[in-house]
């Protein structure tokens, strides 16, 4: 075990990933020298030569585009986006082609790119550096959309992104980039990158989270201890495909069931949740399945996103209410 | 090759009377390989005419004409390897034929019981590209893992006058460049992109437009399968040297509507489509063989029949397309079958069967 910040324990699943796949190819914008702007890639470019770490022209579409003729031809590319609101120049590339190709080639041409995305806010960015996307992908079938939530998440789904096989959105909350955790290289040990894991278990109700609000949500958790309430924590991970059998499980047990995330909530990803769990564990719920999400604006300049994302005491407010009932 | 003095003008071996022009620039013209040529030309207008035919019977979804491309198509896929891996958009009726698509497989797509085919890898031809230019840069990424692996191969990718509008087209163009990438660029400069003349979509030619990413180009008359032959053959030569990518306008025409829904009356004069006519790409060819009686006895005669099968093939392999089942589908979406599809396949089986019970 090393203690490591998420950008360093992803830069040692790409060393891993480097290492061990001689097909393995990085490509984006200033992932080479610079290292990436957040520095995930840093230092890859010097062991792994400019062949293999590959600094790209500035454009998104073809980042992706190129990708995917690269995995045609043998090679397992993982392509790194900037940030989240640059990813729409490449929406074509990923949605009509990255994720229909192993369909409509009946299984002949699978495409196993990672793409990585940079997501959420909470830096103070400026426009177009704080989004979360994640719902335009998670309803296109063919796609695998992943988020990590830690160091030691990061490190592992990202190595398990790449030996997946499929096409894989790869979120990573750069808001949590720099904070640290103990991380194991061991793959043996990590969970299956498809599954959701329990945070913290807990009695009274489930928190369904993802992302940047996981370590939120465990902050609430903790405050909702110290006021007699076990809140059980759910990180879903995989957001495509989802795993409700451990959602379900949950609510079965606690009975009331929460989801947040930082995204707005109209069409999100927690309209999906809500959706399953009321399906499987309509007489289980003691209360209506709640949502807190980001609000259906476009996200706000950087002075306002204190008030725009999902903080502990607006989670802890809702499980107030989930508990009324 | 020498480009014309104008570079408006396209390189031309044949002129539309048969003629030959003196300087074939070192191809070889023998009749074996004009002969052969031909052959190509006229098995794809066959395959053409047929497939639209069975469209207007219903029998096809769409179907997207490649009548009076043939010249453009067979000239350049024939100066290729079958190892090189080619990516087409739509119309490549020709190119496929060639490469070894059958027609069966070649109807699938748009009898709408696949979404392809054929398989890509083992025939080294990709699906086609229905989202134009969306296939350009996997071409360029495609030609980056020819130059990791080190091999000599020629990637190629067709495409349209309407595509080289696309931010993809522009974005391949410069990437390919950029890095040097092993990637043949065909434009089908067909004059229409649907209703849009050229005239329209551009203001400056696409092998103009090339010079300035820094590729190599040539404009050729798409309608000459010798000159599109030749020019591609020195295309292919210089990309494969490692001297760079290359883009290769072909001046032709669309002489059918953009695909069986459309109709070219509403848009374009006869007056035009007759003059393209007067330059019809198989009967330049047939003058030639006229002219230098390059014909063997028999050979043409064997032809038509070999045209006559494959409309046969083409009409039998329809009536063979049995049912499709929805439940395979669920396979191929992912590397596995997740707990969504699992459960939606079990579904909708379960729904199926249900009828079957009330059946029988």
């Amino acid at each position: 075990m090393t203690r490591l910040s998420l950008s360093a324990a992803l830069n040692s699943g790409l060393r891993h990933v480097l290492e061990e796949d001689p097909k393995a190819v990085i490509l984006g914008e200033d992932v080479g020298p610079l290292g990436g702007v957040f520095r995930v890639t840093d230092g890859l470019s010097k062991d792994f030569g400019s062949d293999r770490v590959i600094d790209t022209p500035l454009a998104e579409s073809s980042i992706v585009g190129t990708a995917i003729g690269l995995a045609m031809r043998g090679y397992h590319p993982i392509c790194e986006i900037q940030f989240d609101g640059f990813v729409y120049p490449a929406f074509n590339q990923i949605v009509s082609q990255l994720a229909k190709m192993r369909a409509r080639t009946a299984g002949k041409v699978p495409l196993p790119v990672v793409v990585r995305i940079p997501c959420g806010g909470g830096i103070g960015a400026v426009e177009h550096h704080s989004e979360s996307n994640e719902a335009y992908f998670a309803h296109t079938a063919g796609l695998r959309v992943v988020i990590c939530s830690d160091p030691q998440s990061g490190h592992y789904m990202l190595r398990q992104a790449m030996m997946s096989g499929d096409p894989v959105i790869f979120y990573e909350p750069k808001r949590r980039y720099w904070e640290k955790g103990e991380v194991s290289s061991d793959l043996r040990l990590a969970p299956a990158f498809d599954r959701a894991v329990v945070a913290r278990p807990g009695t009274d109700a489930t928190v369904v989270c993802y992302g940047g609000m996981v370590s939120t949500c465990l902050e609430a958790a903790a405050t909702a201890h110290e006021e007699g309430h076990e809140l059980e924590v759910i990180d879903l991970r995989s957001l495509s495909p989802l795993d409700l059998d451990t959602v379900t499980a949950s609510v079965r047990k606690t009975g009331r069931c929460l989801v947040v995330h930082e995204a707005p909530g109209f069409a999100g990803l927690g309209a999906e949740v809500v959706s399953g769990v009321t399906e499987r564990c309509f007489y289980h719920l003691e209360a209506p399945v709640l949502r807190v999400t980001g609000f259906d604006m476009p996200y706000p300049s950087a002075k306002y996103e204190n008030q725009y994302l999902p903080d502990a005491d607006r989670v802890l407010a809702a499980v107030d209410k989930l508990l009324e009932f | 090759m020498e480009q014309p003095a104008n570079p408006a003008d396209p390189v031309r071996l044949l002129e539309p009377d048969g003629t030959l022009r003196d300087d074939p620039s070192g191809l070889d013209v023998t009749p074996e390989l004009v002969r052969d040529l031909y052959r190509w030309m006229r098995l794809t207008r066959r395959l053409d005419t047929e497939a639209f035919s069975l469209q207007r019977h219903g029998e096809l979804g769409l179907w997207a004409p490649s009548l009076g491309q043939e010249a453009a198509q067979v000239g350049s896929i024939t100066a290729l390897r079958p190892t090189d891996h080619v990516f087409p958009s739509y119309r490549e009726h020709a190119a496929a034929l060639v490469r070894g698509v059958t027609p069966a497989q070649m109807l699938e797509q748009w009898r709408g019981v696949s979404g392809c085919g054929w398989d890509p890898a083992a025939l080294h031809l990709h699906a086609y590209t229905v989202v134009l230019a969306a296939h350009l840069p996997h071409a360029t990424g495609y030609a980056m893992g020819v130059q990791r692996d080190g091999t000599d191969e020629v990637v190629t990718a067709y495409f349209g006058d309407g595509a080289s509008s696309q931010g993809d087209a522009n974005e391949a163009f410069n990437w390919a460049a950029a890095c040097n990438a092993p990637v043949l660029f065909f434009a089908q400069n067909n004059q229409y992109a649907i209703s849009t003349p050229t005239r329209l979509q551009m203001r400056t030619p696409m092998h103009r437009r090339a010079r300035g990413f820094g590729l190599e180009s040539y404009l050729v008359d798409g309608n000459d399968v010798l000159a599109v032959h030749a020019v591609t053959r020195e295309a292919v030569a210089h990309i494969r040297s490692g001297a760079g990518p290359v883009l290769i306008e072909a001046l032709t025409y669309r002489a059918g509507p953009h695909t069986s829904s459309d109709d070219p009356t509403r848009y374009r004069d006869q007056a035009e489509a007759d003059a393209w006519l007067a330059r019809d790409p198989v009967a330049r060819v047939e003058k030639l063989l006229d002219a230098r009686n390059w014909w063997e006895p028999g050979w043409r005669e064997a032809l038509d029949q070999e045209c006559d099968r494959l409309g046969a093939e083409l009409r039998s392999a329809v009536q063979a397309f049995g049912p499709v089942e929805l439940g395979d589908l669920f396979d191929t979406v992912l590397s596995t079958r997740t707990d969504l599809l699992n459960a939606q396949k079990a579904d909708y089986g379960d729904f199926v069967a249900g009828f079957e019970e009330v059946a029988s």
